[in-house]
């Protein structure tokens, strides 16, 4: 690095003061934060989904099973995390997904 | 038999043995571009000075058609040598026979030289190229794991252990090194993870190679699990024999004294430094400018660095420095950077090393990542490492000192036996401009003109408060220093502090926001 002394510097801002440096790899790769859609039912772990019990359009009450995400020899329950309706499944049996993946959308 | 024909037996026997896995073993350790675990040795330790034990050592196991099979060595080479005529005991697994592989009788080799170590308290290296468990071997390898581990545990803080990965260390093998103080990595050959790239594709469906999963690089940069990082096993073995110049065989020594030489630095050292707080430079310089022949022997270079720390000497001794770096992320503390010093601060405190501090930092990382990444638990660990350390702790201010930052970087509340502050130094409760936005909130939303009347704020601000001496009146600076003096203040703060004898309250441990 000391070869290189201005090369790659930016402006960065702490509270009030930009100061001029250098940003690290892991920094400029962090994922930028979004707020959690609450009608969005992502995969909190990744897995295969086993079964699917429910239909686009289908009402439902709060903590009837929406489908069996199989994850580390575990069979998961994604429940309805309120009363609402099925708008639409983004997956179905047999998917390998990875983490934070949608799944279903409801309202 | 007569006498010699013994002697004859017995070094046909070893010439056997040294063998390991046989000719075509080791050819195809070499096409891996991997030294064999002999030569290793040979090539850490001081030249005739490796003596090696339980060289007939024999498997036990008996299921799948073990019982047929010979095992030189049990895949693993243990003893003692000395580097630069440091005592050390080293073992160093051997790729050749079985993989390396780790069964019970392999576990209690390494869990001899260990409890050897301890009780001579000479430092521990380990040279770990292994494929894993010895699957035939069953519980007992888990076992074997497992006594490894408590046996690093017991030895932490008492003497110096040094993990080098210089092939595969996957699975449980990982935890032996990730508990032990210093951990060497070798580009391309190198490889540690949990699980491998075949159960993470079949189970995750996610691709990825060896090298970019737990590569040398990888661990450097990315995850902070090694501390060294080389390009070849020579220079390898070159950093780890420098590593033991630099610290003491236990916690009840200090690391040996060399002649005191002056920095080969010739230039001023505030000239290495920029006046605008907003200006960066290379912390390092400022280091080299102060140590013993300008010889800073820097850990964890590639990973979080927007923290440098190292090794050094003043007058021939060892201390530690720890640096906020403004060429990296302003210098800021983060999770990772407040990781890497306070795990450093404790291994100096553990082994009677000095610790100094260089500051020039800007606060703490702004960020939902840093939030919830946990930058409380993992700045919290700082301020513990820095409170608990009872070696002679001596901060000298740079240029910013702010908010948190301040306190967090060996301040004198926390426990500092002296501090210094060069004259540009700004010590607040945060910089300028923040501060004058909210403390002259009225004046400047009243103002006309708003910007003129924010800008004659901050200035009136910084000329009252942005300096060491509203610290200075306090005491909680002890002197306003011309950088020029800097290497002789530190020198004789060395000095002074050599018989410091500090307590803390008995208790079994402490409980530091691991």
């Amino acid at each position: 690095m000391s070869t290189q002394k201005t090369e790659g510097l930016v402006d960065f801002a702490i509270l009030s003061m930009k100061y001029k440096t250098k940003l690290t790899k892991k920094f400029e790769n962090r994922i930028k934060y979004e707020a959690p859609n609450p009608n969005h039912i992502l995969s909190y772990i990744p897995g295969t989904i086993c079964e699917v019990f429910v239909k686009e359009g289908q009402s439902l009450k709060e903590g009837e099973s929406l489908l069996i995400l199989e994850a580390m020899k575990m069979r998961n329950q994604i429940t309805m995390p309120h009363d609402g309706k099925v708008v639409s499944i983004k997956v179905s049996q047999g998917d390998r997904i990875p983490k934070n993946h949608l799944m279903v959308v409801i309202e | 038999m007569s006498l010699k024909k013994h002697i004859l037996d017995l070094r046909k026997r070893k010439e056997q043995v040294q063998k390991g896995g046989g000719d075509k073993a080791i050819e195809k350790q070499a096409a891996m571009g991997k030294m064999t675990a002999r030569e290793r040795i040979l090539a850490l330790v001081d030249k005739d000075s490796f003596t090696e034990y339980d060289l007939f050592v024999e498997h036990t196991a008996r299921d799948f058609g073990m019982d047929k099979k010979q095992l030189h060595g049990d895949g693993v080479i243990i003893g003692t040598g000395t580097i630069y005529g440091a005592p050390i005991c080293i073992f160093a697994q051997d790729f050749t026979v079985a993989g390396g592989s780790l069964g019970l009788m392999h576990a209690r080799k390494i869990t001899k030289i260990m409890d050897h170590a301890l009780k001579m308290r000479v430092p521990l290296i380990g040279i770990n190229d292994s494929g894993g468990a010895r699957i035939q071997e069953g519980v007992n390898s888990l076992a074997g794991y497992g006594e490894i581990f408590y046996r690093n545990t017991l030895a932490s803080g008492v003497i110096p252990q040094l993990s080098v990965i210089l092939g595969p260390c996957a699975g449980g093998a990982v935890y032996s090194p990730a508990l032990t103080d210093f951990v060497f990595v070798v580009e391309n050959i190198s490889k540690m993870f949990i699980t491998g790239p075949g159960v993470i594709e079949s189970v995750l469906g996610e691709k990825i190679s060896m090298e970019d999963l737990g590569g040398a690089r990888v661990h450097a940069e990315t995850t902070g699990n090694a501390h060294f990082f080389s390009n070849s096993e020579a220079e390898c073995f070159e950093q780890i024999k420098k590593l033991i110049t630099f610290i003491p065989w236990n916690n009840s020594k200090k690391a040996k004294a060399f002649p005191p030489k002056p920095p080969k630095f010739k230039g001023k050292i505030e000239d290495i430094i920029p006046s605008d707080p907003k200006t960066p430079y290379d912390v390092r310089d400022v280091i080299k400018a102060i140590v013993d022949d300008s010889d800073f022997f820097e850990i964890q270079e590639l990973w979080a660095a927007n923290i440098v720390i190292g090794f050094g000497r003043l007058n021939g001794e060892t201390v530690g420095f720890v640096a906020n770096q403004p060429m990296v992320l302003a210098g800021v503390l983060d999770c990772d950077s407040s990781d890497k010093a306070a795990r450093f601060i404790r291994f100096c405190d553990a082994f009677n090393v000095p610790i100094i501090t260089l500051e020039d930092m800007p606060g703490y990382l702004p960020g939902v990542d840093q939030e919830h990444a946990g930058v409380i638990r993992h700045g919290a660990k700082v301020l513990y490492a820095y409170s608990e350390a009872t070696v002679p702790k001596v901060t000298v201010i740079l240029r910013k000192a702010y908010g948190g930052g301040y306190i967090a970087m060996n301040s004198r509340h926390l426990g500092a036996d002296f501090m210094f502050a060069w004259p540009m130094a700004e010590i607040a409760v945060m910089g300028p401009e923040g501060a004058a936005n909210i403390i002259f909130k009225k004046d400047i939303d009243e103002a006309e003109d708003k910007d003129a009347m924010r800008a004659i704020k901050v200035e009136e601000y910084k000329e009252k408060f942005a300096n060491p001496y509203v610290a200075a009146a306090k005491g909680y600076i002890d002197s306003v220093i011309e950088p020029s003096e800097t290497r002789a203040l530190l020198l004789h703060a060395i000095e002074v502090s050599a018989g410091k004898d500090d307590h803390r309250p008995a208790k079994k441990h402490g409980i530091p926001p691991f």
